[in-house]
């Protein structure tokens, strides 16, 4: 009990110091990578809840792919980023009260709601017990058969989010000399060489 | 304090939703920024889903529920930044003041 809790405060504490310094931090660059650090440790807080598959999850997509996407874009851009950060001062205050407003409504709710007594009763997918069947078992039996339609939705939206990527940031550049095989395989004699006779001691 | 429960989870929960609300006020410039403060809002909710899935209710669906919202964070993701390179190729710059070409 003890090593649980520490490993939460753990978790939690450095999570949400991340959080800070990924809104804080001067570079942009440092905050891509604070927030891959936030990723990873509430991978952890998930791990601690015993989601282990939605923890490897996190991991694997969020910085695998997301937080490495962030990075690349950062790094390719060649923004001013000091430019950018004018006006920080000048928005905290306002800042600071919507967050502080927002915090107190969320302690308030977090202070006052019950549970009500039959909300167990109403569970979808009752969790089978962890000695028995994994939580990524568990989750697989639940996804491909209860939500299966949610899931192929779920890739559907994934691929029209990379159709839409590539559609958006390809680009046809003018003036670009590119091999193109086919038309060097296209390509006949009579439209490439062109036989003169050239009669003697004249020339052409 | 050393029992670790449901409420210990929903309150980091709330405070990293806190911060990303506060993020993207504090960095109304900066496009990049404001993209990762959503990020982190979305892992704020679903710390909440998974929190309510296992240690309230035993339900798994809030773990499944989390894997969508997973999914749509990462396509969104993706275009958001897609828009953003196309937009700094056009415009040559990313603030968010100057992305004002559809105003009535």
């Amino acid at each position: 009990m003890f090593v649980q809790a520490l490993a939460f405060y753990l978790f939690a504490a450095v999570a949400i110091a991340a959080g800070v310094m990924v809104i804080s931090s001067r570079n942009p660059v440092h905050s891509v990578l604070f927030l891959i650090l936030a990723f990873f440790n509430a991978a952890g807080l998930f791990i601690l809840m015993g989601a282990e598959f939605l923890a490897m999850i996190l991991v694997v997509v969020y910085v695998g792919a997301v937080a490495v996407l962030f990075l690349f874009v950062v790094m390719m851009l060649d923004i001013n980023f000091v430019e950018l950060r004018q006006g920080f001062l000048q928005y905290l205050p306002f800042g600071a009260l919507v967050a502080l407003a927002l915090l107190a409504e969320l302690a308030l709710v977090l202070g006052t709601w019950l549970v009500s007594p039959e909300a167990s009763a109403l569970s979808r997918a009752p969790t089978p017990p962890a000695d028995q069947i994994t939580n990524t078992h568990a989750l697989g039996a639940v996804i491909y058969t209860d939500y299966i339609y949610l899931f192929q939705a779920a890739g559907i939206i994934l691929l029209i989010s990379m159709i839409g990527a590539i559609v958006l940031t390809l680009r046809q550049r003018e003036g670009v000399r590119r091999q193109s095989v086919p038309r060097q395989i296209a390509r006949r004699r009579e439209e490439a060489v062109e036989l003169k006779k050239v009669p003697t001691r004249s020339g052409i | 304090m050393m029992e670790i429960g449901l409420y210990h989870y929903l309150t980091v929960a709330a405070i990293l939703f806190t911060l990303g609300i506060f993020g993207i006020f504090v960095n109304r410039k900066n496009v990049i920024i404001i993209l990762m403060s959503i990020e982190l809002m979305l892992l704020a909710v679903n710390i909440n889903l998974v929190a309510f899935s296992t240690q309230l209710l035993g339900d798994l669906v809030g773990q499944i529920f989390a894997m969508f919202v997973l999914t749509v964070a990462a396509a969104e993701a993706a275009i958001g930044l897609a828009i953003l390179v196309v937009y700094f190729r056009n415009r040559g710059s990313i603030a968010v003041e100057d992305i004002n070409l559809m105003k009535g």
